[in-house]
């Protein structure tokens, strides 16, 4: 949905940018400097402008992610729990660190803060489902799924 | 003492996805009441006189807020339901919305004639997605019942950040900036989103108006202490048999909810309220839960005899300094600053005056840090050297162990780093 010059100049036209930053992130896998440019102009606001609101939010990527993102909690339940072993698992299964993309570019491997499944640690993400009470052993199995 | 289920009664009992289930068990009545019996005053006196308050940590009398942002007068007025449930070890207000959606908007609804507002918004944590087109749903079939013509509610996604949960971070959010914190005041009930008076309010708050509204002030405030009213809903997590959701009674102790409930033994620490929550002894475990003691958001991590309490702050402070907005310098640098000092102790490279630095550096930042983040990152920190101060001597005068057996873990690894 393109604002009017009248709606994004208006007194609260920026409210639709952040729907708008996670729609293009969502379809395009990343930010790129085309897309911010973009909304940029819609929205009437400088280029910087936009990068700084995308690059404050954790699921905004400005770089290119892999096609499945997966987030390990890092947080204290799941660290209690063991969540270092379910890390180490993810390692060795896709070879990246956290902060990494597979080279075949189907994984992006992240640690983040608490998912709120702390009852369930230690817990992760990929894209938006969820996976609890994890095992090392389990991981090489639910990342054949997305395989 | 066992459970009382009043936020939750209808959780398990109603169909999430089917109005007709929440009005079978007496739902929206409270909103009928509300809006064909009552003046908004009368409802504003009614959440006043039960004492309620604030259930998202900072516990500020609800009532009182309200009559704030009603007491204005401005062209438009917004209602914020904080669904960003960010802080460390809590899930009840996602088990909230999963199993009882219509009692969060029902207590919306009755907000939104008492403060007067035309537009609220649910602000739902990223992390949180799978629940975003159930809430939307949910409130579209409200809307169909007709319960909604006098504001409308719409359904707001955060971006993943943990500050967005803070009320004026949360307000930027939705207006298109930085998530960062904004100088107070003024509050939101007199200047907030856009400049207009905006009422902010937790997800377990909201689900608490309904039932004040049926029942009566008077039946509320029997329940729980002297500052503290009703219940409170409880996450517990960590090293207990049953880690879950739990609803007690204001001024249930600790014991009765980490041993009695979630079977906790052999412990030696709870941490109360996040990351920057209380870090207390075993010994405390009578203690009664409530503002005037220990609450926070209601997130309690049971730690037992065998773990670190030191590297517990440290992953406290890693959480603190990733989420800290950096807005203000205390946070930004402090944050970091403490996050260095806690790894030099878990590599043994630790000295005796890391505990006044620690000591100095978090009191330093309680007083001059903007937000609540970095005025509550000290808590863990001063109540860790309160109660566990041997922890760290020990740690430091053992130093030279600590690095002998890290070198030989080092030895035995594969990548060289652990
Ligand atoms: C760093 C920080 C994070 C917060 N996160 C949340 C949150 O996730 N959910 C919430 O309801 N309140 C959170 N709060 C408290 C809100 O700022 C605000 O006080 C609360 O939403 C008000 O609602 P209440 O009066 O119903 O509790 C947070 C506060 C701070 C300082
Ligand atoms: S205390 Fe931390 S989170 Fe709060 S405004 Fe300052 S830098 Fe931001
Ligand atoms: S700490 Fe991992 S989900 Fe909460």
């Amino acid at each position: 949905m393109v604002p009017s010059k009248k709606e994004a100049l208006s007194e609260n036209g920026r409210a639709g940018l952040l729907p708008a930053l996670k729609d293009r992130a969502g379809r395009e896998g990343c930010l790129n400097r085309e897309s911010m440019s973009g909304l940029a102009g819609q929205y009437h606001l400088p280029l910087n402008e936009v990068y700084g609101v995308s690059t404050f939010y954790a699921f905004l990527p400005v770089l290119p992610t892999g096609k499945n993102i997966i987030r390990v909690c890092r947080c204290l339940p799941c660290h209690l729990k063991d969540a270092q072993a379910v890390i180490g698992s993810i390692k060795k299964e896709l070879g990246i660190a956290p902060g990494e993309t597979s080279g075949d570019g189907k994984f992006s491997f992240e640690l983040v803060s608490c998912i709120g499944a702390c009852d369930q640690a230690p817990a992760m993400m990929i894209n938006d489902k969820l996976y609890g009470d994890l095992t090392p052993a389990g991981i090489a199995e639910i990342l054949k799924s997305y395989a | 003492m066992a459970e009382k289920r009043i936020v939750l009664s209808k959780c398990g009992s109603i169909d999430p996805q089917d109005i007709g289930t929440y009005i079978a068990k007496g739902g929206f009545i409270a909103f009928i009441k509300a809006r064909d019996k009552m003046k908004p005053q009368a409802i504003i006196a009614e959440i006043k006189k039960s004492g309620l308050t604030g259930r998202g940590g900072a516990g500020f009398n609800t009532g009182l807020k309200w009559e704030l942002a009603r007491s204005i007068k401005a062209k438009a007025k917004y209602l914020l339901c904080n669904a960003d449930e960010g802080e460390v070890g809590t899930f009840k207000d996602k088990y909230i919305l999963s199993n009882d959606p219509f009692g969060l908007i029902e207590g919306m609804c009755i907000a939104g004639l008492a403060i007067g507002a035309q537009q609220a918004f649910i602000y739902l944590r990223n992390e949180y997605h799978f629940l975003y087109d159930p809430l939307v749903r949910a409130v579209g079939q409200v809307r169909e019942k007709g319960y909604l013509k006098h504001m409308d509610i719409q359904v707001f996604e955060g971006a993943g950040a943990y500050i967005c949960g803070e009320e004026s971070a949360l307000m930027n959010s939705i207006e298109g900036m930085r998530g960062e914190s904004r100088y107070k005041p003024p509050y939101p009930p007199t200047r907030g989103l856009w400049g207009l008076p905006t009422i902010i309010n937790n997800v377990e708050t909201l689900m608490n108006v309904p039932h004040i509204i049926n029942n009566g002030a008077a039946w509320f405030s029997a329940m729980g202490t002297g500052r503290s009213k009703g219940t409170k809903v409880f996450s517990v997590s960590g090293d207990v048999s049953r880690p879950g959701v739990y609803e007690l009674e204001m001024g249930s102790t600790l014991r009765e909810l980490v041993v009695g409930l979630a079977g906790a033994d052999d412990l030696k620490a709870v941490q109360i309220g996040g990351a920057t929550g209380n870090i207390l002894p075993a010994s405390m475990l009578d203690t009664p839960l409530s503002h005037e003691t220990y609450l926070g958001s209601g997130a309690v991590v049971a730690l037992n005899s065998g773990r670190d309490i030191i590297d517990v702050v440290q992953n406290d402070m890693h959480f603190l300094n990733d989420e800290s907005c950096g807005k203000c310098t205390p946070c930004r640098e402090g944050t970091e600053v403490m996050l260095e000092i806690f790894g030099r102790l878990a590599r043994g490279e630790g000295h005796e005056g890391d505990i006044n630095s620690l000591d100095a550096l978090a009191r330093a930042m309680a007083v001059s840090s903007l937000c609540g983040l970095g005025q509550a990152a000290a808590v863990p920190v001063l109540d860790s050297l309160r109660y566990f101060y041997n922890d760290y001597i020990d740690r430091i005068n053992q130093s030279h162990f600590l690095r002998s057996y890290l070198g030989g873990e080092l030895f035995k690894s594969e990548e060289g780093i652990r």
